[in-house]
């Protein structure tokens, strides 16, 4: 530890950190712009410049010198303030004063210190650079006339994304940040440079000229349109969301968010189901709630319990699948599933079916074996972790599936479960790395268990990490990762048929006369023979609702105060920013307004009692989130897989993957750019 | 004046060959193993008696330098980079080095590079010198050829590999980190320190950077010893340096001589005096494009060495002479100077890539005499907010110039400011 | 020769380039192969001018570079636009430089600027003339300011030079002459003073 004054302040911070680290420990506010925690020190805005005593006369940026034992620094003297003016003016004689018409008006960096470090008139008399506005594709607005050259973007993609598209070109005045060829940025995180840039020269291009800061109502959520729960804010004005960012959480997603995830919002708008449907002569006519219940009740009544199924997708919510659970069970039903993807593994302990190793874990561990999956499409931000443990060093990874960028260098070890089996008999070399690793780690990706062979893979898969060392008293190597954000919290409810029961591939293929479908939208559903009633409970008009005999109007995620737990099983709150459109109602509220309907009311009346109901009845949503450690190493029943069956990519493209992210136009618009081949196949 | 038999370039004219044989002729590589034998402490030890200060431009103490690479490896190997992006206008020393005597610097790679416990060196030169690099490449090749260069090079037992890489037109490679980048194969964008070279360099190695002719002069204070070489000059400035007499003297040239020699004395002996007669100067830029010019009251009685320089706020820098005799516009010279820095401005950092553009556009009013004193001051004010708030002495180096000019030249800037000043009150009245 | 050269959309560096790629990248440690990317960069634009009379760099050979050094292409377009020395768009086949940095200026770069656009037909800076033979390019500081004023042609420094030296320099160039050996076309040797040597005047070799 390092002991510093800081303007009379005495902090002690580690030896290694740096002054502008120890100035925020002693609770002195540094301005900056190249300066990123989450990125390299590039030290090249100069606007952090302190003074430290004893050292050559002049001002130090104070991003990249480190501490030293009883260093005393001086963060508003004469010096640094003469300093940080001086700095502020040479980045103002080329930057645009075009604020007014600048969507980073409000929250730009440039202008806030601005205010405390520029002066009230220019004294440059010259002409200002003005640079091109080069195409970055659908998401990132260019205005590079207004960059500062801070270079964050460039770090970013290089270094967190792992896609060095970003570079400086040129030199001098006349350095230019940019792709230097004509391209989109193919990064699927691309949208936090936006994030990352301190001006206006990155801004987002479908929210260009929609709001200023200062209109928007600012809500905390969870991102649900992939697995890792990533924390966002959502911002509305009005009924309407405009826009998604992330929020801090070091231990889920640190500050990034995928693109699906912060741009997908303009789907929230479209094909929305905002009222109730009815189908009458094959065709849906509008109809009032009171008439949806009546045809439900009277299908109901006439349809035996054991007749009856329920389907929970890949959005929902755990309230309404608890409430779902409950209202079938009112009914006598125990026909319910949430694997409509048709997995079938072994889910009897929670090891079996979370990413036990935790997201922040993956940077402990010390090798890798991805098993049929692509992070980088299924959790981009999970991926920038991996390589971010990649890049440390001393991170083997093996690969067995699809071979694709995973923006970091892997052994690919084969394509199906015959390569794990290599692995488990030793044939294979990375087998040694495996064994010679403290803290191995293996992932298992949805896509290889969604097949008929899936359970003999998770148990290949489990059979591997306990060879291996991957279950030891400090460390738990098995990971799931799922894709869909409801999976860890349905099957945390047991959503799931009991023995004897209907299971998904059985309701979706007839065995049910009845079939509720709660915002389950997966292609399967367009297959439901005709003589199934189809209840689809949701709020995008997509395959499920194309499907129904009768639509109820539910809410998204936006809209709804909601709980998710994540592929690592961590219970995180959702919360509403905006009412849901029309006569649309909050999930949980349709399906207790339902049950009541039909006589079998559920036993909570407002959000508070089912929640503590949900606690009462699982107590895993009552639990803190811990770590836990490789102590049981019982596998899952069933024998393993052995076959050459390939393992398929879970998602044909990153950017439509739901109802949401289908209904926007900026992912079909990325999809346009990126996949040119689907983009063309879809018209 | 300076002995001929005190002159470590005894063929800096190219006047003889310049390959080995004849280099060996002249002293080069005798006994060079015996040296080595003498070990590596008592090497930097001689260094550090003779005097040595870097001839690159900042003068700092060579033995000095060399002292602070590790003694033991960590298990990084060490490196040794040879500065000869000579670049500085004005200076074209090396060149001379590495054309005429190639294994003077050769040799003194080998020895340096004992002394600092590094196996291998990489002599950056910049690419505008493509037969400087065709030569020095021969001579290399023909010293591993010879045993002198490689495995036990010179019999000596020591491993050493020579790696000759060109530049690609960009001043800012002089500058020693941005020089480390561009040897890695990156933009020639200076590094944050700390970390120094001597602790985290060339691929993160302990690394130290040397001039060509301070590494080139090695050989010879090794023969002859270090009383020898602190026996030239002044105290603190010891031994000889080659100036580069450039401008408006008769007879430009490069000459080695005693560092502290007056200024006068230097160019009317070798340079022919300054055009016109002693009394026809003006003024002269003396250690290179960054340091501050002096007026003729100045040059007078001006001694050439680093404290003497320093002395008067001015720089021996890399002991380029530029000479301007009266018929020259001294702001325009200076503003050609600003123009230099602008376009070699590596960019990275906001001072250096707003202010030497604005620098040099503030320069051109005064040239073309439309600025105001307002617009003098400001220029000045701009110099202190770029020079000590950048990554690397670019900020100063840029700077310095215009400062010089005003310390040295003031009346006569103003003048013109006083006059556009004038002339603008006269149309007004009209 | 044409004076238009067309963009290639692929180069690759020939079986004896290849052999200098390979030489240049083992001279650093492995794992350093970035290192030689500006030697390659000059050989690819070398052999350009070898195979079109124009020594330039296309995209499609940083392209190359990129891709025998396994980095991302940008971390190439990054050093290819940095430096001055690489030539983004095609050139004459004499590629003169001038020097107007102050030392040359004080010697009458000015003259020489004009000499050039006159002998070679060129109006500006960064143009070629209309047979192709002459691009004309004001450089920085080329590090020869004794021999001032300094034309590059190509790799060659042309040194002590004046209009009348110019004229007849790119007047025989365009007759189809070959280059004059490099130096002085004063006739001085090398760094010397013009009117004969001050030092280094004892009797020879006696050093020692």
């Amino acid at each position: 530890m390092a002991k510093l004054t800081i303007d009379g302040i005495e902090v002690e911070v580690p030896n290694g950190s740096t002054v502008i680290q120890a100035c925020e420990a002693a609770g002195v506010e540094i301005p900056r712009f190249c300066y990123h925690e989450r990125l390299s020190i590039a030290g090249n805005c100069r606007m952090c410049l302190v003074e430290i005593e004893k050292m050559p006369p002049k001002p130090v940026a104070s991003c990249g010198q480190p501490v030293a034992d009883g260093m005393v620094v001086h963060t508003d003297s004469e010096m640094v303030r003469k300093g940080r003016r001086g700095v502020m003016e040479f980045l103002l004689i080329n930057h645009p004063l075009d604020c007014p018409i600048c969507d980073q008006g409000g929250e730009c960096d440039l202008q806030d210190e601005a205010v405390a470090y520029g002066r009230d008139h220019s004294r440059y008399e010259d002409g200002k650079r003005s640079v091109a506005q080069p195409d970055w594709g659908p998401l990132v607005k260019t205005t590079m006339t207004r960059c500062i050259h801070c270079t964050r973007c460039i770090r970013f993609t290089t270094e967190v994304a792992g896609v060095a598209e970003l570079g400086a070109t040129q030199r001098g005045e006349e350095t230019k940040v940019g792709t230097y060829v004509q391209k989109a940025l193919t990064s699927e995180l691309s949208g936090n440079i936006i994030d990352l840039c301190p001006v206006g020269a990155l801004t987002s291009k479908p929210y260009a000229f929609t709001a200023r800061p200062w209109e928007l109502r600012k809500t905390d959520s969870i991102d649900v349109l992939d697995a890792l729960g990533s924390n966002i804010r959502i911002d509305a004005r009005g009924a309407e969301v405009l826009r998604i960012l992330p929020r801090i959480n070091d231990d889920v997603n640190e500050e990034w968010l995928g693109d699906k995830s912060r741009f997908s919002v303009d789907g929230l708008k479209r094909r929305r189901l905002d009222r109730p449907w009815i189908r009458e002569n094959g065709k849906l006519r509008p109809a009032s709630w009171e008439e949806a219940f009546a045809a439900i009740a009277a299908k109901v009544k006439a349809t035996s319990p054991a007749k009856m199924g329920a389907l929970a997708g890949d959005l929902a919510d755990v309230e309404s699948m608890l409430a779902l659970k409950g209202f079938f069970a009112g009914l006598g039903s125990k026909n319910i599933d949430c694997r409509i993807d048709g997995s079938n593994f072994d889910t009897s302990k929670r090891a079996f079916y979370l990413f036990n190793t935790t997201v922040a874990g993956i940077e402990d561990a010390d090798a890798l074996l991805i098993i049929g999956s692509n992070p980088r499409h299924e959790a981009p931000v999970l991926n920038a972790r991996i390589r971010k443990r990649w890049l440390a060093g001393g991170f083997k990874i093996g690969m067995i599936g699809n071979v694709a960028d995973l923006t970091y260098k892997f052994d690919h070890l084969g394509e199906g479960p015959e390569a794990i089996q290599a692995l488990l008999n030793g044939s294979h070399a990375f087998a040694d790395v495996l064994k010679n690793a403290a803290r191995p780690m293996v992932i298992l990706g949805a896509g290889a268990l969604a097949g008929p062979e899936g359970g003999g893979v998770h148990a290949a898969a489990w059979k591997l990490a306990a060879q291996f060392n991957m279950l030891t008293p400090e460390w738990h190597g098995f990971n799931l990762l799922h894709h869909a954000a409801s999976r860890v919290g349905a099957l945390d409810l047991g959503f799931l048929p009991v023995e004897g029961a209907l299971d998904a591939k059985a309701m979706l293929s007839g065995a049910a006369d009845v079939l509720w479908l709660l915002g389950a939208d997966a292609e399967a559903v367009r297959g439901i023979p005709a003589n199934t009633f189809v209840i689809y409970q949701g709020h995008h008009g997509d395959a499920g609702a194309a499907r129904a005999d009768v639509i109820l109007p539910g809410a998204a995620y936006t809209e709804k105060d909601g709980t998710y737990v994540n592929t690592e099983g961590r219970v995180q709150q959702g919360y509403a920013a905006v009412k849901p459109p029309g006569d649309a109602r909050e999930d949980w509220r349709i399906l207790r307004a339902i049950s009541a309907y039909l006589g079998h009311a559920l036993p909570y009346d407002n959000l508070e009692q089912l929640r503590d109901y949900l606690k009462a009845e699982y107590s895993v949503f009552g639990e803190e989130f811990r770590r836990f450690a490789g102590t049981d190493a019982a596998g899952p029943a069933g024998a393993s897989a052995t076959g050459s069956t390939i393992f398929r990519p879970l998602l044909p493209n990153y950017y439509q993957t739901d109802v949401i992210s289908r209904s926007s136009p900026t992912m079909a618009a990325c999809v346009a750019a990126h996949y040119p081949a689907l983009a063309e196949a879809a018209e | 004046m300076l002995k001929d038999t005190d002159r470590i370039y005894q063929n800096l004219y190219g006047q003889k060959d310049w390959k080995l044989a004849a280099a060996r002729a002249r002293g080069d590589w005798e006994n060079t193993a015996d040296i080595i034998a003498r070990g590596r402490d008592a090497l930097i030890e001689e260094m550090k008696a003779s005097g040595m200060r870097g001839r690159g431009g900042a003068g700092f103490p060579t033995g000095m330098k060399w002292s602070f690479m590790p003694k033991q490896s960590d298990g990084r190997p060490s490196y040794l980079v040879i500065n000869a992006d000579e670049s500085e206008p004005g200076t074209c020393k090396d060149r001379d080095i590495m054309r005429n005597e190639p294994h003077k610097l050769i040799e003194g790679a080998l020895i340096a590079s004992f002394a600092m416990g590094a196996n291998k060196a990489f002599i950056y030169i910049r690419g505008e010198y493509y037969n400087e690099a065709l030569v020095l490449q021969a001579a290399i090749d023909e010293a591993y050829e010879a045993g002198l260069l490689g495995k036990n090079a010179a019999g000596a037992g020591w491993d050493f590999d020579l790696v000759l890489q060109r530049g690609a037109g960009a001043y800012i490679c002089g500058e020693e980190s941005a020089m480390l980048e561009s040897l890695e194969g990156k933009k020639g964008m200076p590094r944050m320190k700390p970390p120094f070279p001597a602790a985290m360099g060339l691929y993160g190695c302990p690394t130290t950077v040397n001039n060509v002719e301070t590494i080139a002069g090695v050989p010879t204070i090794m023969r002859r010893g270090a009383a020898w070489f602190a026996g030239l000059g002044r105290p603190k400035n010891a031994g000889t340096k080659i100036f580069c007499i450039s401008g408006h003297v008769n007879n430009p040239c490069n000459v080695e001589e005693e560092l502290g020699i007056p200024l006068r004395e230097l160019i009317e002996k070798h340079a022919g005096g300054v055009r016109g007669g002693w009394d026809n100067l003006q003024a002269i830029i003396p250690g290179g494009a960054s340091s501050p010019v002096l007026n003729k009251a100045m040059c007078d009685t001006q001694l050439m060495d680093f404290d003497s320089l320093a002395a008067v706020k001015s720089m021996m820098g890399s002991g380029a002479i530029i000479v301007m005799d009266k018929s020259v516009d001294v702001v325009k010279a200076i503003w050609r100077l600003s123009k230099f820095f602008k376009h070699e401005s590596c960019g990275q950092c906001t001072p250096c890539r707003e202010g030497t553009g604005w620098m040099m556009r503030q320069m051109d009013r005064i040239v073309q005499n439309r600025a105001s004193l307002a617009d003098i001051q400001l220029l000045e004010q701009v110099t202190t907010q770029v020079a000590g708030h950048t990554i690397c002495a670019f900020g100063e180096a840029a700077s310095w110039p215009i400062q010089g000019m005003m310390r040295a030249f003031r009346p006569e800037v103003e003048a013109r400011a006083i006059d556009y000043h004038a002339s603008n009150q006269a149309r007004a009245a009209e | 020769m044409s004076s238009t050269h067309a963009n290639p959309t692929s180069f690759a560096f020939t079986e004896a380039n290849m052999k200098l790629v390979e030489k240049a990248i083992k001279k650093y440690p492995e794992g350093r192969q970035m290192s030689a990317v500006k030697s390659l960069l000059d050989l690819a634009q070398r052999q350009m001018g070898a195979q079109t009379g124009s020594i330039w760099l296309p995209r499609a050979a940083m392209d190359k570079v990129a891709e025998i050094l396994g980095v991302a292409p940008m971390r190439v377009y990054e050093v290819a636009t940095f430096y001055t020395m690489f030539n983004l768009q095609p050139v004459g086949k004499y590629h003169l430089q001038v020097c107007t940095t102050t030392p040359c200026w004080l010697r009458g770069s000015d003259d020489i600027v004009r000499a050039c656009k006159a002998a070679s037909g060129v109006k500006n800076f960064g143009e070629t003339s209309e047979d192709g033979v002459f691009t004309l390019k004001e450089v920085e500081c080329l590090g020869a300011c004794v021999n001032a004023p300094i034309l590059q042609v190509n790799d060659d420094y042309y040194e002590d030079m004046d209009a009348a030296r110019v004229e007849a320099l790119l007047n025989d160039l365009r007759a189809g002459k070959p280059l004059p050996p490099a130096g002085s076309l004063g006739g001085r040797q090398s760094s010397a003073p013009a009117s004969g040597q001050t030092s280094l005047v004892s009797a020879p070799g006696s050093a020692e």
